[in-house]
């Protein structure tokens, strides 16, 4: 029944105790407040960490060689195990495998090299590479490809270079694709440039490497047999710690490794750091849930306590009610009403506050687009589940008073005072 | 019109039953004028409590029309008096928020009638009792006399068989007293039947007939309509009120 003497009604008795409705409203407010915030900021936190793994592949496992700890098959401890060629075939051949990326840094683990274009010359990183690869770190291109099957092949002298070469070797205004660049005296052909996903650290990196065909590097620089990491991702339906497990396993076989010997072969695994991440996300937001729902409820509950009073007080207003036809359904559906407005204007009130809170701090965070926090947002969705809360909530705390008040005979409502 | 047949009442107080009403007979007309009267606590509260479907009773039989009254659900009983009765009381009980147009009104908007038709009806009752320019006052700006006035068109809006009053003068001043017994008159002419209950004989005096109730008792059920010019100067009845 909707009537606009209804909502008129409503409004004035809800008008006749001021003071009373703002305070009982303030609950509800708070509640919907805390409620917000903390959505808004569990999710921000969850964006912002979420962004700094941009542009990675998240079932990513790495492995590399280090020391030795323990006698094996004849062979001494603390012997340094260095990746192979024959590696690369052996780990393609496991069921767990998607793509592997074997990878070679020129001069080893963080060096740098000095690569020049027309009399410019600066500091790089260079790697050798597989075309998948582009599996494991994904790039977008200004221009260009990544190294492919047959620049591995034919071992052709091509180079993929990061966004900061071009910043800094070339004019303003020249396009690098098909320009030759000098790294260590050999010259390379560039035939694509990366624009990272990645941020801070890491996407600094990316943009200061070179990206070299595996087998050409190989050749130009006589480089002897070795891969300095693995970099892979796990097939559909293989978990992270049972991709590590064949990996392991396989390799500590080919390089004479005691299979207890958890520190001779180095791994990272992403999948168990997103695992756990996503485990403290999901804590994060049913925490958020659960404390603001709680507080929710507190204002909730005095709703339902302001309008029992509220029902007391008019006990005699709805026995005249009842004497001139009102049946109890429209009573309790008079009151459930009252109830309802009273909780959604204070908490539709409350998400507006919230929702201009959340964008001020957005306002500031994004100008650090490095902090694990980003600009906090609550979807529409999750407002509108709110506001659904708040409905079915006000609701809920009429129905008590409401169907107190339905259940007094009339003639005793009458006599009330 | 209505008719009680050995109509029991008891209230449980404590250990205690007060039987309210005794065998209470009572036969009344199509467009009878009547007036219930009895000392405080001799029932009278009681029977139009009863009549009005605001309570139940414990024996016997009351028909409102051919209808019997009896155990009806609450749901019946707020159709029942909505449709057939209109309740006039002492403290006028209007709604304090809302304005005389809309306190006459309210009977309507119970019967699902659209809120522009049913302001347009209580407009027609609002002229009928003489306060056409007061529509959109609230109660708190109008004196006893105009609030019960907006209660009796208030009881009138839904063309009930049966008006009950109670006391319907107990809160005015003599004149204004004799200013709402004339509009009730003036409606009973009409044919609307009118029960007023009463412990003022000058009242009682204005109705044609009078049923005197005594600890639960019906005095004289059928005492003479004409009779009354007498009754009101009747030395006992005025002490007993």
């Amino acid at each position: 029944m909707i009537d606009l003497d209804n909502w008129r009604e409503i409004w004035a008795v809800l008008r006749s105790n001021r003071l009373r409705t703002i305070l009982t409203a303030a609950g509800v407010f708070w509640g919907i407040l805390i409620l917000m915030l903390m959505l808004g900021f569990g999710s921000a936190m969850q964006t912002g960490i979420r962004r700094q793994s941009k542009g990675m592949a998240t079932n990513l496992l790495f492995v590399w060689g280090q020391n030795t700890t323990k006698a094996y098959e004849g062979m001494q401890p603390n012997r340094w195990i260095r990746f192979r060629h024959s590696d690369i075939d052996l780990l393609r051949t496991l069921p767990g495998v998607e793509w592997l990326a074997p990878r070679l840094q020129l001069g080893g683990w963080m060096s740098n090299f000095n690569v020049s274009y027309e009399g410019k010359t600066g500091a790089f990183n260079i790697f050798a590479d597989f075309p998948e690869f582009k599996h494991i770190v994904a790039f977008e291109y200004d221009a260009g490809r990544f190294i492919n099957d047959r620049d591995i092949a034919e071992q052709r002298k091509v180079v993929v270079i990061g966004k900061a070469v071009v910043d800094e070797l070339y004019p303003p205004g020249v396009n690098p694709i098909g320009t030759y660049i000098k790294i260590s005296g050999v010259y390379f052909q560039v035939v694509g440039v990366t624009r990272t996903l990645r941020t801070g650290q890491q996407g600094d990196r990316d943009a200061h490497t070179l990206f070299v065909p595996f087998t050409t590097l190989k050749t130009a620089f006589h480089i002897n047999d070795r891969v300095d990491f693995f970099a892979m991702t796990a097939r559909p339906g293989t978990d992270g710690p049972e991709l590590e497990r064949q990996v392991r396993e396989a390799l500590q076989k080919a390089h004479h490794v005691a299979p207890d010997d958890k520190v001779a072969i180095g791994s990272f695994n992403m999948f168990v750091i997103f695992n756990k991440l996503e485990t403290i996300f999901f804590v994060l937001w049913a925490i958020s849930w659960i404390v603001g729902g709680a507080t929710l409820l507190a204002g909730v509950i005095g709703v339902s306590n302001i309008m029992l009073i509220t029902v007391k007080e008019r006990t005699k207003e709805f026995g005249v009610r009842k004497a001139l036809g009102a049946p109890p359904s429209v009573i309790v559906g008079m009151l459930i009403k009252e109830s309802i407005v009273l909780t959604a204007a204070a908490g539709v009130f409350g998400i507006v506050v919230g929702t201009g809170m959340l964008a001020a701090a957005g306002a500031i965070l994004e100008k650090v687009p490095d902090f694990p926090l980003a600009a906090p947002v609550v979807s529409l969705q999750t407002a509108l589940v709110a506001v659904g809360v708040l409905i079915v909530a006000g609701a809920l705390a009429g129905i008590m008073p409401a169907s107190h008040a339905a259940s007094i005979r009339p003639v005793e409502a009458l006599r009330a005072e | 019109m209505l008719r009680l047949d050995k109509v029991n009442k008891y209230y449980r107080v404590g250990t205690h039953s007060l039987h309210a009403l005794r065998d209470v007979d009572i036969e009344i007309a199509d467009g009878e004028f009547v007036a219930i009267m009895g000392a405080s606590g001799s029932g009278k509260s009681t029977l139009l409590n009863i009549l009005g479907i605001l309570d139940d009773y414990d024996s016997g039989e009351y028909r409102l029309g051919d209808t019997l009254i009896r155990n009806l659900s609450e749901r019946k009983a707020a159709n029942y008096r909505n449709r057939f009765i209109g309740f006039v009381f002492q403290s006028f009980n209007l709604l304090p928020f809302k304005t005389a147009l809309e306190n006459i009104a309210l009977p309507l908007y119970y019967q699902g009638v659209t809120r522009r038709k049913r302001n347009q009806i209580a407009a027609q009752y609002l002229e009928r009792v003489g306060l056409r320019d007061w529509a959109d006052h609230t109660p708190s700006e109008m004196s006893g006399g105009q609030k019960q006035r907006v209660a009796i068109a208030r009881a009138l809006i839904s063309k009930p068989r049966l008006i009950l009053a109670d006391e319907p003068t107990g809160a005015l001043d003599s004149e204004t007293s004799r200013q709402i017994m004339d509009l009730l008159s003036e409606i009973n002419a009409a044919g609307i039947t009118i029960l007023v209950v009463t412990h003022d004989s000058e009242v009682a005096a204005r109705t044609r007939r009078m049923i005197r109730l005594k600890d639960g008792l019906v005095v004289s059920p059928h005492d003479a309509g004409a009779s009354h010019p007498q009754l009101a100067r009747q030395p006992q009845t005025a002490a007993e009120s």
